[in-house]
């Protein structure tokens, strides 16, 4: 069948099926028929939950201000779709285009969306990750659990991991009285993130509102007692700190699991796809009829380098999901890739962090408006002599100029003035990034150091 | 004659009524600098937004040295320190996170959303106030005396002095308009200048009162504020409850009023409103798109020479934002000129953007969707006596200075 002709009987008649029922998935399934599919569609998701929000559960859920049943996703549209809720996918026979299910259904595709996500990495030693009172967050499931135990009243909370996970946890046990330590293996909150100089800022962050917080320490282990619930937890310094609630924040791992022996270029770091989200298969070749949207995806950004990104940002799901969809269904001239410039957020101790570009490549950093010591700033990351990324403290509104900066390389240092530029801001400083050879606590943003023109593989564990 | 420059056609009286054939002429050249010394005027929707967002702007006078008066710009004859809308950070941050911190979340969430029943009951009695006449004029008898009142009840002035606090706002908002700025001697800026003093004092004494019996009202919470950057002055108090009145009353006015007329310009909508209020969310909304209270930012300077669309601002030009004329950038908006609440794409430049966008946008938003949805149910066939409208001379705050219509009746 030609190629036009191909694309008009997908359109009217194809089979869509979607692996991953949250935000990448029902955005992607939106755009589809917002842009005409009228074919057949089929959701699958391992939680047997309908498409929530995420960002809630480590902040207001965790306050007891929203219901962990009331995140569902606001719908843009009807998407007339199969639902398999409850379900995980489990295998992927790319000849066959079919979608192995763990009730042993195989779903039949024409086009195959993968946006599984990340899961939380859960505490490596299984028998301690075991124990009564240690959790994760990452799904509903796991919110409705912390909150439950929150709301109990522990003598204390342990958090192990100062990412922006572990922080915002931290940040909700304070706002409710409860003791909290929290454990890091560099030298500060945010570090993987965000770098030195802003993880100090963080670090005073957490110590004002009254966080044991341990940093250039490693847990050791943790111990339970005679009925089998945590008690303690042990630290490389030899300290030991009582508590009756763990929760692991050491960032997220991707769920590539069930693509093992499928053919397609995916691993622990992520499915690759090309800027049009259409997956690689193990060999490097593109295919043309799997895509890959949302956490999960790692794809070659122009403006880093051609570096393959995985994002573990919402906005970057909504947008990745709109540019696969509507990919899906198109001819290759009528193609778009996804551009989309790096950008999150998080809300901690009162504070509102918001980044965009990726600051882990940047080298340096200068405070452009604002000012370390009252935790409210903008600083913006150079690399190569030009603007890579920004970050703000209590200062979203201006992160908009800084984002255009990013995106027409402009020239760093920045050397015209701003309003509020207080003389700390006038030179930059070294951003202060950790090794990256060393594995740190979910950085945001992850760097393949894979490109075309810099042919290096770069070292980085998979696990903790 | 000679021709006149577009700026000065765009501010001259006579394009008032509709303005917008002119903004179309203005967004033709992206950046306009039409005389020496005169202001830089940037009308596209991307650049407008873009300017908002970039920290080589000022809204501070003091980085402004273009001389000559700028006859659109706000005279700060009050005697106060500059409010917030006037200056930079980080001294604007910090008095308008105090004054937020009473005004909305997250310490005051509750603030405008509990006065709801209030707004409800303030138009209510304006609209029975009509009583049988056949022919009324929106303006002097719901949309002017509308916002006064409710700022009265949000700051905390007793009911039983609203008449005496009405009383000093008229003078002062009557001198706003640009045609009796010239000359200060007129009878209408002696008055206000008069009316300032008395407005000033008398919210001393009431602030005075406010931080040694606190009560649940904005004068209490900022002379009285515990939060982590304190409380305000007592002159930056006043200055804040100027800034509050003054910016929130002709601005509600002409929402108001614009809301109005542009719905009996757009019958079909009228009706939908009349059956359906829920749909004022959405009227509201284009409103601010389509006839923008605040037809554009004339105070703004840059702290740099920018460059903007191969044009150099210089250091201390003066910029103005027309944020009217991008609100009808078809470059961002499809069908621009075409009234159409069911637009889905609406990010209008209606309440401006960055750290200057509008403080009391949620009370607006609220006040004119609940004065429209009212005035849509129960004025009986209300019908334009006249269309356009006179209007008021100030082209920022543009709008009509009566809107008489003749109605059939009220309904209950």
């Amino acid at each position: 069948m030609p190629a036009e002709q191909f694309h008009e009987w997908l359109r009217r008649e194809g089979r869509i099926v979607v692996v991953g029922a949250s935000l990448a998935g029902l955005r992607a399934a939106e755009t589809l028929r917002a842009e005409g599919f009228a074919g057949s569609l089929t959701m699958i998701g391992d939680e047997p939950y309908q498409p929530y929000d995420r960002p809630p559960l480590s902040k207001a859920v965790l306050l007891g201000k929203a219901s962990p049943d009331r995140t569902e996703l606001p719908r843009r549209r009807g998407i007339d779709a199969t639902w398999r809720l409850g379900v995980a996918a489990t295998g992927l026979d790319m000849a066959g285009k079919r979608v192995r299910l763990a009730d042993g259904d195989e779903v039949p595709y024409d086009r195959l969306l993968i946006a599984t996500g990340v899961r939380a990495r859960p505490w490596p030693k299984e028998e301690e990750a075991q124990l009564d009172g240690v959790c994760v967050l990452r799904t509903r499931d796991d919110a409705v659990r912390l909150h439950r135990r929150l709301k109990a009243a522990p003598r204390r909370v342990f958090v192990i991991g100062a990412g922006f996970t572990g922080s915002e946890i931290a940040s909700a046990c304070r706002d409710q009285g409860i003791p909290v330590t929290v454990a890091e293996r560099a030298d500060a909150p945010l570090v993987g993130a965000l770098g030195g100089v802003i993880g100090a800022v963080a670090a005073e962050l957490h110590r004002d509102n009254g966080v044991d917080l341990r940093t250039g320490v490693m847990v050791t282990g943790l111990e339970g007692d005679s009925v089998g619930r945590v008690r303690a937890a042990h630290l490389s310094d030899g300290s030991v700190v009582e508590t009756d609630v763990v929760v692991v924040a050491l960032g997220a791992t991707r769920n590539t699991d069930w693509l093992a022996g499928s053919g397609l270029g995916a691993g622990p770091r992520g499915v690759a796809c090309d800027a049009g989200c259409r997956a690689f298969d193990f060999r490097g070749i593109v295919t043309d009829d799997v895509f890959v949207a949302g956490d999960v995806a790692r794809s070659p950004h122009p403006l880093f380098g051609y570096q393959f990104l995985s994002l573990e940002h919402w906005g970057n799901a909504v947008a990745q999901a709109e540019v696969a969809a509507h990919n899906m269904i198109s001819a290759s001239s009528d193609r778009i890739p996804h551009l989309w410039v790096p950008a999150f957020w998080s809300s901690q101790f009162g504070v509102n962090i918001k980044s965009v570009g990726v600051p882990s490549m940047g080298t340096e950093i200068m405070i452009t408006q604002g000012s370390l010591a009252e935790r409210r700033f903008v600083g913006v990351y150079g690399y190569q002599g030009r603007v890579i990324a920004a970050v703000s403290f209590d200062n979203t509104r201006w992160l908009e100029f800084y984002e255009r900066q990013i995106e027409r390389g402009a020239p760093f240092p920045v050397e015209y003035p701003t309003v509020d530029r207080r003389p700390e801001g006038r030179k930059p400083v070294p951003a202060d990034f950790p090794d990256p050879s060393l594995p740190t606590h979910g950085p945001t943003v992850t760097l393949s150091g894979y490109s075309p023109a810099d042919r290096r593989l770069v070292f980085t564990p998979a696990r903790h | 004659m000679t021709h006149a420059s577009l700026l000065r056609r765009i501010t001259d009286f006579s394009s008032r009524a509709d303005p917008y054939p002119l903004y179309e002429e203005l967004r033709r050249t992206p950046v306009l600098h039409e005389e020496e010394d005169g202001p830089y005027a940037v009308s596209s929707y991307y650049d407008i937004q873009s300017l908002l967002h970039d920290p080589r702007i000022s809204s501070d006078a003091a980085h402004l040295t273009a001389p000559g008066v700028d006859e659109l710009s706000d005279p700060e004859t009050t005697g106060l320190p500059p409010s917030f809308i006037r200056l930079d950070p980080p001294e604007h941050d910090r008095l308008r996170r105090i004054a937020n911190s009473s005004f909305g979340p997250p310490h005051r969430p509750h603030r405008i959303d509990s006065l709801r029943g209030e707004l409800v009951r303030i138009v209510t009695e304006l609209v029975d106030g009509l009583g049988d006449a056949r022919r009324i004029d929106l303006v002097d008898q719901v949309a002017y005396p509308f916002p006064v009142t409710v700022i009265c009840r949000l700051l905390g002035v007793p009911r039983e002095d609203e008449p005496r606090f009405r009383a000093w706002v008229d003078p002062i908002v009557a001198a706003l308009d640009p045609e009796s700025r010239n000359d200060p001697e007129a009878p209408v800026q002696r008055a206000a200048r008069e009316a300032r003093v008395q407005l000033g004092m008398y919210l001393a004494g009431l602030v005075e009162q406010r931080a040694r019996e606190p009560r649940d009202d904005m004068l209490s919470d900022l002379v009285g504020g515990d939060g982590p950057d304190g409380s305000m002055s007592m002159m930056e108090v006043l200055s804040t409850a100027v800034l509050l009145l003054i910016a929130g009353h002709e601005t509600t006015v002409n929402l108001i009023t614009n809301g109005m007329l542009t719905l009996l310009r757009h019958p079909e909508y009228l009706e939908r409103l009349r059956e359906d209020p829920g749909l004022s969310v959405k009227i509201v909304e284009e409103l601010l798109r389509y006839e923008p209270p605040v037809q554009l930012l004339p105070q703004r300077t840059c702290i740099t020479d920018i460059e903007l669309r191969g044009v150099t601002i210089p250091k201390g030009a003066r910029i103005w934002l027309v944020l009217a004329a991008g609100n009808r950038d078809p470059e961002r908006f499809k069908d621009p000129d075409r009234f159409d609440p069911d637009r889905a794409d609406l990010e209008h430049l209606g309440f401006g953007s960055g750290i200057h966008s509008c403080f009391g946008a949620p009370l607006a938003r609220l006040e004119t969707q609940i004065a429209l949805a009212e005035l849509a149910r129960r004025l009986d066939g209300p019908r334009l006596v006249e269309d356009p409208p006179p209007y008021r001379e100030n082209a920022v705050l543009r709008g009509p200075r009566h809107l008489h219509l003749d109605i059939d009746g009220v309904r209950p």
